[in-house]
């Protein structure tokens, strides 16, 4: 898709001849005003509220790089050295809150900067004028577009990581005593979840030797006969690791669901909630968990 | 590929040291149960830890030496499936019941210890 814009884009720069001289006296012409326009672009900046959560020194800072890219970027037409900047540049600002309006904002400000200062230059040449935006108009585009999908698209890949993350702590396995794991789960389960959920369990059998886990499904409102059979596969490949698998907090539907799936309930081991599983667990360890002051008030003398 | 049989105590272990075909397996089954009276045996553990590829086979013929042994009066225990492999083996259904399972060769011993217990004879002393 965004190939697709690149190349037309390319390709209608390279369509009007003639350009070229144009965009060339267009670049010594942003270079000469280089100091001046980056003051004014910073100073539009400000006065438009944008950027906020950067402080005045910084954005001049930006400001500069990003002009003399953009300046660069007009000249030879290459997008590359832009987008990388374009990149890097959204890495630093995503963290610190910066939107898409803002940075869209100020890719445009830089644009309407330039394109005054032109109407300024020229404003006794009308004809002149119009050849120059005729070049500056699209290769400027071009680079507004750039800049913005480059800022899109990183902004998605933090969002995909930061699901990957979640998901990954979403199936805590824990062990909470000698040889007892507890897997406590909570939200929707959906097919991808049920499979990460299993893998994650079976090889923490194998690392901590568990004997018993409890898994609490507590916070699981509903799940489709699908993850209810994955579940109970489950259940069955960590016996065959010689674990065994008490099921606490089975809410009525997800009762029903495994009813209606005419699952073989003699092979689930399954208690009312996590409390009682995980006194289940330490009776088939053989621990009990006696208080203190009763200990103390048993023994003689 | 022969698969060694040690005796340990009133046990035997068999412990599988590469993958077998089906001939090996049948063989290690008939071995299994001889030697069970041979040694006058209380207990017998398959170490299975090197096997990644458990098919139906496999299992049903685990599956009757577990049956056979239990018939000539001792017990079973599998030991070392493999996490993947289990998952891959509930998946066909292949869900091993009635037969004892533990994580590896320790946890097999001693679930035959507490076994032994239970029947009145201490463990090991045969």
């Amino acid at each position: 898709m965004r190939k697709n814009t690149e190349q037309s884009m390319a390709r209608s720069s390279s369509m009007t001849p003639g350009s070229g001289h144009l965009l060339s006296e267009l670049v010594s012409h942003l270079r000469e005003n280089s100091v001046m326009l980056r003051e004014e672009w910073a100073r539009r900046i400000t006065e438009a509220e944008l950027l906020m959560a950067m402080s005045q020194e910084e954005i001049f800072a930006e400001a500069t790089s990003v002009y003399d890219n953009y300046v660069e970027a007009l000249e030879t037409g290459t997008l590359e050295a832009l987008q990388a900047y374009a990149r890097n540049l959204s890495e630093r600002i995503i963290p610190r809150g910066v939107e898409t309006h803002e940075v869209v904002g100020i890719v445009l400000l830089l644009r309407d900067v330039l394109a005054r200062s032109l109407f300024a230059k020229y404003q006794g040449d009308f004809d002149k004028l119009n050849r120059i935006l005729d070049a500056y108009e699209p290769a400027a585009n071009r680079i507004a577009i750039t800049v913005a999908v480059g800022f899109v698209e990183q902004r998605e890949r933090t969002i995909r990581e930061q699901q990957e993350a979640i998901r990954e702590l979403s199936t805590p396995v824990l062990q909470v005593r000698e040889r007892l794991l507890i897997l406590p789960i909570i939200g929707l389960i959906d097919p991808h979840r049920a499979r990460q959920l299993t893998e994650q369990l079976l090889r923490g059998i194998r690392t901590n030797r568990a004997k018993v886990v409890v898994i609490d499904i507590t916070g699981v409102a509903a799940m489709d006969s699908h993850v209810a059979n994955h579940l109970v596969l489950t259940v069955e490949a960590s016996r065959l690791l010689g674990a065994t698998v008490i099921v606490t907090g089975l809410s009525p539907e997800i009762s029903q669901t495994l009813v209606n799936i005419g699952v073989d309930l003699s092979k689930m081991n399954t208690v009312g909630d996590l409390q009682g599983g995980i006194e289940e667990a330490e009776r088939l360890l053989g621990y009990r968990v006696v208080s203190i002051r009763d200990a103390v008030a048993a023994q003689p003398g | 590929m022969q698969v060694p049989i040690l005796k340990q105590g009133p046990y035997l272990i068999a412990s599988i040291q590469s993958a077998l075909s089906d001939a090996d397996l049948m063989q290690l089954r008939d071995a299994l149960v001889r030697k069970v009276s041979t040694f006058r045996s209380r207990g017998v553990i398959v170490d299975v830890t090197v096997l990644d590829v458990m098919d139906s086979f496999a299992s049903r013929t685990l599956n009757d030496l577990v049956h056979m042994i239990r018939l000539r009066g001792a017990d079973t225990v599998i030991v070392g499936i493999q996490p993947e492999v289990a998952f891959a083996m509930v998946q066909l259904g292949l869900t091993m019941e009635g037969v004892a399972t533990a994580l590896d060769l320790e946890e097999g011993l001693e679930f035959l210890d507490q076994k032994l217990k239970h029947k009145g004879t201490g463990p090991r002393d045969g």
